[in-house]
């Protein structure tokens, strides 16, 4: 494997003794996003290994609500879309429509999470906590694990409103939501995982 | 629910009534209290903070990530004492000693102690020795001025080291964890371990284990992105490449020990249920997901010794690397099968054998790269001009004991061999066969190579070489007996036995244990003597071996932009081949300014928080734990919101900083007669 | 601002076209395994097949029009790590499932 380093000796030295500092911080978090994958694939492989030991309690069918499900997975898909149009304001300078865009991000990703959150507590109300069964524990971290990376997004989120209010569209804050947008994406690709190979898996 | 402000902590956590304990804790707080005192009355304080604390200059992270590698080999090695010589006493037909039925140390105490020497020497000795490594030496190597994100270079230092803290304190805080270093379930689980050695061990592991993956993407960013013009993939040291391919390593695989020590503190800090034995627990699913990771951990520990190998092996036999592609190509198979040989560590759990056959030939035949790099090796010896140095008899050390334990490793990949072999002393003398002569010799070897590019000034080649010949014999005499006793039957991890005809084995290996004693003591006395002889050592040239790869271009120790103007490189050993062309210390026309990082005290206060949240996670201490968490944050935030994380060197202080610079290499050149070579051999010191 | 810098980062960036495109076939691909699954119309095993196509669909859909993944030098090296990750995906999450099953069926 080799990389060309195109004309050393054409191009003056100030080009390469800068490198790009940008493409470099977006280089690392995909990297980081790829050991959060590995990371994730681990959660999913305890999972499979313990979906159907449910020690007698509670089974997938009768847990599961597809329409809530749905409800779930519109938001966090319309989330992400909405994360798609914040960059596209961002790469073309406009910080209000950024903002905008921003803060429905922000709101459909806080509706995903509060209609997660209130679904485990009915749960564990219902005596189908992480403490019931290996099948249960399995599902609320790996789920919940998700969530948790969605919340610690949308603290990301709030912080970067303020930065741009605040600093407006440097190139600093344009590479932190550039990463925040990758992570919001990589987010919703492990949701379609989640509820292909959890949910629906579970009930058919 | 009671609300204790200290959660579970008391001062019964303190072990009044262990004299062993309680003697190691008072001489460790004393040593710390004295370096601390020392500090105090030289009044080194704002320089110790300014300098190094909150330095995000990767060639200082790198010194210090080596200072905790060595202090935590003083505190693994002393296990390791501890239990050689109980076990060399705790024959059943004798009695024991200071209360205890056998030997000198009781089950509950020999439990913890190779409990914490496995996480010792492999997370706090090993690691922190291999990433202080490649932290030094790895950016000059390919011409840049620093890694991709030095900041967080400094907070994966202090992590660590907070992590580091976490096992130590455990000593006389608490307890640690009596599961062994790899705390398997169910005995790691609540139910068995309900103190807080299991807790403290998961948090050590969580903290370091963050901290490495941090490392791993900083690394592997450095080298895909950051190389000067020239450097071609193809034309990288190879400990650049060694750098890589351990980087790939850490990235994909800490992600699955940072999952499988998290599930375990899910199991006993909310009651679910992954590995315990009801409810639908998977105990052994624990022992899958733990070698996952732990596989390629132990290739982490050895790929950069591989490299430090080949660094050495060609500047000590003048010669280029011999067949530096195949190297390459063996060093990146190697990385890629351990991924797939987990496996091995667990053939007597009852798989069944197309499943065990299958992880056997994967790991057979990772022996065959390997083979491949011993063969380069003694290839780039032959013919070459060899130089005995200090880092070259660590490598010769190294080549033949290495390969010993090589073949015990393809012994143990035959499954009906591994079946009567698993566990028994023989695992023992193996893997200590592969990370002693093979890891730990690497990293003595880098140590002594880079040491004077990290410190301006040789060690004294006379104790060093002493020092190897006791590490050597020692390595020898405490682990070949324990291949025998393998053979005869001995499980590993016993605190007392029946047979007495393992008894002279042990005393042998106890023995071997005092010589490598004498090894380190030596190596202290080194150090000492060196720094109190530094002048007459002083490297002032920055290239006290002839080296031939970037970083012997910089001055010694270098500048804190290492290259005033970044190289532009034309082939493979990039320094050789502009010694041979002219331009190896060809002052630039003209400089320019030079941005660097600017020190930050964050990295610093985010060890130190994870180390208290770590605590406060152990002593169920939970608004502590819930603070420090959030301040975490807090600092990660002010931290982003800081726009001035940057400052300039001007083209003058450039300029400055280089003259002073080639004043010292002519001076240097004069003190050479006329008609001697450039660089002298090194001649053994009296 | 540097467009052209940002461009070149390593990460293009989208168009209004292709974050529509990503997002309306996100949808079309969310509704097919909800519809398979709750309507019963089809046997539990084309179910299955038909939400795991869909998943690997959509997850591809994203990876390009929302990740901007693609074989353009700028994207190479992302593409080489999401490659190689999917590699080690595959050893571990398919290694785990054999020898777990394995066991469980021998030991019980």
């Amino acid at each position: 494997m080799t990389t060309e380093v195109s004309a050393i000796d054409s191009v003056p030295t100030e080009e390469f003794e800068h490198h790009d500092a940008v493409e470099i911080q977006i280089f690392g978090f995909w990297v980081y996003l790829m050991s959060d994958l590995i990371l994730f694939s681990a959660l999913f492989a305890t999972f499979a290994v313990v979906r159907n030991n449910y020690a007698g309690g509670p089974t997938p069918k009768e847990l599961f609500d597809l329409r809530y499900l749905f409800g779930e997975t519109m938001f966090l898909l319309f989330s992400s879309a909405a994360c798609g149009f914040t960059m596209l304001a961002v790469h073309g300078d406009r910080k209000k429509l950024a903002l905008v865009w921003l803060a429905i991000t922000f709101l459909l990703g806080l509706g995903f999470v509060l209609m997660e959150i209130n679904e485990f507590h009915g749960m564990v109300l219902d005596g189908s906590g992480p403490q019931r069964s290996a099948f249960l524990s399995a599902f609320f971290t790996l789920v919940g694990t998700h969530g948790t990376h969605v919340t610690f997004g949308l603290i990301w989120m709030a912080v970067m409103i303020g930065q741009v209010i605040v600093k407006g569209l440097t190139t600093p804050v344009r590479s932190r939501l550039m990463r925040l947008s990758m992570f919001w994406h990589f987010l919703d690709v492990v949701w379609i995982g989640i509820f292909t190979i959890v949910y629906m898996m579970g009930v058919i | 629910m009671d609300f204790n402000v200290l959660g579970k902590l008391s001062l019964s956590a303190i072990p009044y009534d262990k004299p062993i304990v309680i003697t190691a804790v008072s001489g460790a707080t004393l040593l710390a209290l004295v370096i601390l005192g020392l500090i105090t009355y030289y009044r080194k304080w704002t320089y110790l903070y300014k300098e190094w604390l909150t330095s995000l200059d990767h060639k200082r992270i790198g010194i210090m990530y080596i200072i905790l590698a060595l202090v935590m080999l003083l505190r693994g090695f002393s296990d390791a004492i501890l239990m050689r010589s109980q076990q060399s006493l705790a024959v059943d037909t004798m009695p024991g000693i200071l209360g205890a039925a056998h030997g000198y140390l009781p089950p509950q105490h020999f439990d913890q102690i190779f409990s914490a020497h496995g996480t010792i020497m492999i997370i706090f000795m090993a690691m922190p020795f291999l990433i202080g490594l490649m932290n030094i030496a790895m950016p000059q190597q390919i011409g840049a001025r620093d890694v991709a994100f030095p900041f967080m270079n400094a907070v994966s230092l202090w992590m660590t080291t907070a992590a580091a803290l976490l096992v130590m304190i455990s000593l006389g805080v608490g307890e640690f964890s009596k599961a062994g270093w790899s705390g398997y379930t169910p005995l790691s689980e609540k139910q068995f371990s309900p103190g807080t050695g299991v807790d403290y061990w998961i948090w050590a592991f969580q903290i370091a284990g963050a901290a490495s993956l941090m490392t791993g993407i900083n690394f592997l960013t450095t080298i895909i992105k950051m190389r000067a013009p020239g450097m071609k993939f193809m034309r990288m040291p190879l400990f650049v490449w060694t750098t890589l391919f351990t980087n790939v390593l850490m990235i994909w695989a800490f992600p699955v020990i940072t999952v499988t020590t998290g599930l375990l503190a899910l199991d006993r800090y909310l009651g679910m249920h992954f590995f315990t034995n009801t409810m639908g627990g998977d105990m052994t699913m624990y022992v899958n997901l733990f070698w996952i990771w732990g596989h390629p951990e132990v290739y982490i520990l050895i790929l950069p010794a591989f490299g430090i190998y080949s660094e050495v092996v060609a500047t000590f036999s003048g010669k280029r690397l011999f067949g530096y592609t195949s190297l390459v190509l063996a060093t990146a198979v190697i990385m890629i099968l351990s991924f797939s040989v987990w496996l091995h560590h667990f053939f007597t759990m009852g798989a069944s054998p197309s499943v065990n056959l299958f992880f056997s030939i994967a790991t057979m035949m990772i022996a065959i790269p390997t083979g491949v790099k011993i063969f380069n090796w003694l290839f780039t010896m032959y013919r070459g001009r060899i130089r005995f140095t200090t880092p070259m008899y660590w490598t010769l050390g190294f080549i033949t004991a290495f390969s010993i334990g090589g073949a015990t490793g393809v012994l143990l990949s035959l499954p009906p061999a591994d079946f009567v072999l698993h566990n028994s002393l023989f695992l023992i003398a193996h893997f200590h066969n592969v990370l002693i002569p093979g890891a730990l010799f690497g990293f003595f070897a880098g140590y002594y190579y880079w040491f004077p590019k990290a410190t301006g000034f040789r060690l004294k080649e006379s104790w060093g070489k002493l020092a190897f010949w006791c590490w050597m014999i020692g390595f020898y005499l405490a682990f070949i007996p324990l291949y025998v006793l393998g053979f005869m039957g001995m499980p590993r991890r016993m605190e007392h036995y029946a047979n007495p005809d393992w008894q002279p084995y042990l005393i042998i290996a106890a023995g071997g244990t005092a010589v490598i004693l004498l090894g380190i003591i030596l190596q202290g006395v080194q150090l000492v003597v060196s720094i109190k002889e530094r002048d007459s050592l002083r490297d002032l040239t920055g290239d006290p071996w002839d080296g031939r790869t970037l970083e012997w271009a910089t001055a010694s120790p270098p500048a804190e932009y290492n290259f005033a103007k970044i190289p532009v490189v034309r082939a493979i050993d990039a320094f050789t081949d502009m010694k041979e062309q002219g331009t190896a210390y060809q002052r630039p026309d003209r400089y320019e300014d030079i941005e660097l990082p600017k020190n930050a005290p964050h990295g610093f206060i985010i060890g130190l928080l994870s180390f208290v949240l770590g605590f406060a996670l152990v002593w169920y201490i939970w608004w502590l734990a819930i603070l420090s968490f959030l301040s975490l944050i807090a600092t990660v935030i002010a931290r982003s919101l800081d726009d001035d994380t940057h400052h300039i060197i001007s083209a003058e202080e450039v300029e400055r900083i280089e003259n002073e610079r080639y004043e010292q290499l002519a001076s240097a050149a004069q003190r050479r007669p006329a008609g001697e070579e450039p660089f002298p051999e090194l001649v053994p010191e009296v | 601002m540097n467009q052209a810098r940002i461009e070149s980062a390593g990460a293009s960036t989208g168009s209004l076209k292709s974050y529509l495109t990503g997002f309306i076939l996100a949808i079309v691909l969310t509704l097919i395994p909800f519809a398979l699954v709750m309507s019963g119309v089809v046997s539990p095993a084309a179910a299955l097949a038909g939400i795991f196509i869909a998943a690997i669909v959509q997850i591809l859909v994203h990876l390009h029009y929302f990740l901007h993944l693609d074989t353009s030098s700028e994207a190479r090296w992302n593409l080489m790590a999401a490659l190689f990750t999917l590699l080690i995906l595959a050893l571990f999450v398919g290694g785990t499932l054999w020898i777990m099953y394995n066991l469980r069926f021998r030991m019980g």
